[in-house]
């Protein structure tokens, strides 16, 4: 019974191709946008944990000034010395790394790049989960004389070198000449989307003489939490130092932040989460406006298929029988248009997160859901005309011009 | 699936008796007496043609024995089955499995083959694809178009539409095969054709045969003709069968 139901109903979707591909299309393209605007925001909010997590493992960053951004006027710079107070009262952290940076014109052989240029300690490369593809981190001797010595980042090595092996060889950093000694692990694109690998690092004493010309400030403190830390308990800690060290007065603000990159993490990711949300929703709209196109359609067809309804009836179809077959043609048409909806996703998650250089990944949880919800607006759209036409009074029907 | 009511069949009793029917349309100053009282009543192998002009009733009477319609009032047995006491899915299965029909428009299923036009009440008889396929061929067969199973009906004549249709309502193999001014839509030629073929129904295959027309030379194919008139029957009367030419 049930079978033959199904059978009356494709026949019937066969015999109007043409008006059946029509009707799905609302389903079809409701189905594929909740699907790829789920799929990518998924990506996407990935993409920043992987990107958050690559600048540095319980990675806390110190800078002056009042907000996060690059500039921090007015404030002034922490001096190493903070650092090494840091470092002595503070427990429970892995890496202490004070550090300055500042651009800087670069020069090997024919090659020219500007770049930011970073004076740091060892602890840099620990702070910021860097690995060393090819040489060495800074010895002892080149951190505390302030040796001419750098390490760079796979951009520059591309940039500046080519396929060359750049370790050993000199790069000419603004007016003086530099050593390079390592060459870090690509991280690849960072969390703003800057450039990760477009680095310089040389020791801190190096960049404090040459570049910045002052040997005791530093303008960022990288602190690296332990695995078993609690940043809840060592972030006030810090606080409370950095205030005392800079003598804020208790009723004035901080002039300092301090940022932990698992909260910036998650408010990214929050923020993704409530678009992807808000995209879906949309989506799912046109996903409704697709189901009352089946609706209209299916009421055209049993006005139109009357005399056909009438001859059923004749024949000796009962009322659920019609009832089914119109409610199963409706569910077929917008179940159809379901899957055709993934595969068009599919498609276009492929290609939208390839242009958008985010991770794929294929999730059968909003595919099933799309699915069944396409398939559940086929039984309810659907249901009030497989009514109409199931009501039918046989004897009016085959009169039915 | 309930099952359909099964009469109790007696050679004595009428197959199809009316008792008293009458059917009203309207309520109140518009009510309309489209059958006042009729009695009537049919024996098995009977081929019965009703006449009379429009308006009389043979229309109604006509949706009533095909259990289209309920009467308002009176008695239809069917095999000493109630007819009037049952719901509209339970003529529905009395149609399904004991009457045929054919229309005057054929009616059948645009853009579908004939095999499939006639295959269609076997399907909700839920026979299987086989059966199906066979039955429905023999029924081609049995109505002359052997070789037409995969035409559509826009690729038919009137007269072939009409054999599709008649093939449709034999394929179950019914008590009673109705037939609704079943040449009011051919040429006078097709006609007879058509005619002839519910004859030899009749007589080969025991069906009984009720058959709407207003056409005294098709009512004369006919072993008992009843007219109707303003409701009510003026004659009824058995005749000699005409032979087939």
């Amino acid at each position: 019974m049930f079978i033959n139901a199904i059978l009356l109903a494709l026949r019937e979707i066969r015999r109007n191709l043409m008006r059946s591909f029509l009707t799905i299309l609302g389903i079809v393209i409701g189905v594929a946008a909740v699907i790829t605007m789920v799929t990518l925001g998924n990506g996407a909010t990935r993409m920043v944990g992987e990107q958050i997590a690559s600048l540095g493992s319980n990675l806390l960053i110190l800078r002056p000034g009042q907000r996060m951004g690059p500039a921090a006027f007015g404030a002034p710079n922490f001096r190493l010395a903070d650092a090494e107070a840091i470092r002595a009262q503070v427990s429970a952290l892995k890496a202490v790394a004070p550090m300055v940076s500042s651009g800087a014109p670069l020069v090997a052989g024919n090659n020219n790049w500007s770049s930011t240029v970073t004076g740091a300690t060892n602890d840099y490369f620990v702070a910021g989960n860097w690995k060393i593809a090819a040489g060495r981190t800074f010895s002892e001797d080149e951190q505390h004389a302030g040796r001419a010595v750098c390490v760079i980042g796979a951009t520059i090595q591309s940039k500046l070198f080519g396929h060359q092996n750049p370790v050993g060889a000199e790069l000419r950093v603004k007016n003086f000449s530099c050593r390079i000694v390592g060459l870090l692990t690509s991280k690849g694109q960072g969390a703003m989307g800057m450039d990760q690998d477009d680095v310089v690092v040389m020791p801190l004493r190096t960049a404090q003489r040459r570049l910045t010309g002052n040997p005791q400030d530093v303008s960022v403190i990288l602190l690296s939490m332990r695995d078993d830390a609690a940043p809840e308990q060592i972030m006030p800690q810090i606080r409370k130092l950095m205030r005392e060290r800079r003598k804020i007065a208790d009723n004035d603000d901080d002039n300092f932040n301090l940022m932990d990159t698992r909260q910036i993490a998650e408010i990214l990711s929050g923020t993704i989460g409530t678009i992807t949300t808000l995209l879906g929703a949309v989506a799912a709209v046109s996903l409704l406006v697709g189901g009352i196109g089946i609706m209209n359609i299916m009421l055209v067809s049993v006005t139109e298929r009357t005399r056909e309804i009438g001859i059923r009836l004749a024949i000796g179809a009962l009322e659920h029988e019609v009832l089914l077959q119109f409610l199963i043609e409706a569910v077929a048409l917008s179940a159809f248009g379901g899957i055709v909806g993934i595969l068009f996703a599919l498609v276009s998650c492929l290609g939208l997160s390839a242009l958008m250089n985010m991770p794929f990944e294929f999730q059968p949880g909003i595919n099933l859901i799309s699915f069944a919800f396409s398939a559940l607006i086929g039984v309810l759209f659907g249901y009030m005309p497989a009514r109409r036409a199931a009501r039918l009074d046989p004897i009016e029907a085959l009169r039915h011009e | 699936m309930s099952a359909a009511p099964t009469p109790t069949s007696s050679s004595l009793e009428p197959l199809i008796e009316f008792r008293g029917i009458s059917k009203t349309y309207g309520q109140g100053q518009a009510a309309f007496l489209a059958l006042s009282g009729i009695h009537l009543g049919i024996r098995q192998g009977e081929f019965l043609a009703i006449m009379g002009p429009s308006g009389s009733g043979k229309s109604t009477a006509m949706n009533i024995l095909g259990c289209l319609d309920a009467p308002s009032e009176g008695e239809f047995l069917f095999q000493g089955v109630h007819v009037e006491r049952l719901g509209r899915n339970q003529r529905a299965l009395l149609r399904r499995h004991y009457l045929g029909f054919v229309f005057q428009g054929f009616n059948l299923l645009a853009r579908t083959s004939a095999q499939e036009n006639v295959e269609l009440p076997l399907l909700y008889r839920g026979e299987s694809a086989l059966k199906r396929h066979t039955a429905a061929r023999e029924a081609l067969a049995r109505v002359g178009l052997s070789g037409w199973e995969r035409h559509t009906p826009a690729e038919l004549s009137g007269g072939q539409q009409q054999r599709v249709a008649i093939a449709r309502a034999i394929v179950t193999q019914p008590l009673v095969l109705l037939a609704d001014e079943p040449t009011g839509n051919l040429d006078s030629h097709r006609s007879h054709e058509i005619m002839e073929l519910l004859v030899q129904l009749n007589r080969e295959q025991g069906i009984t045969v009720l058959m709407v027309t207003h056409e005294p030379d098709m009512a004369s194919y006919a072993s008992r003709i009843v007219h109707f008139v303003d409701g009510e029957i003026a004659s009824d009367t058995e005749q000699e069968v005409r032979t087939c030419s």
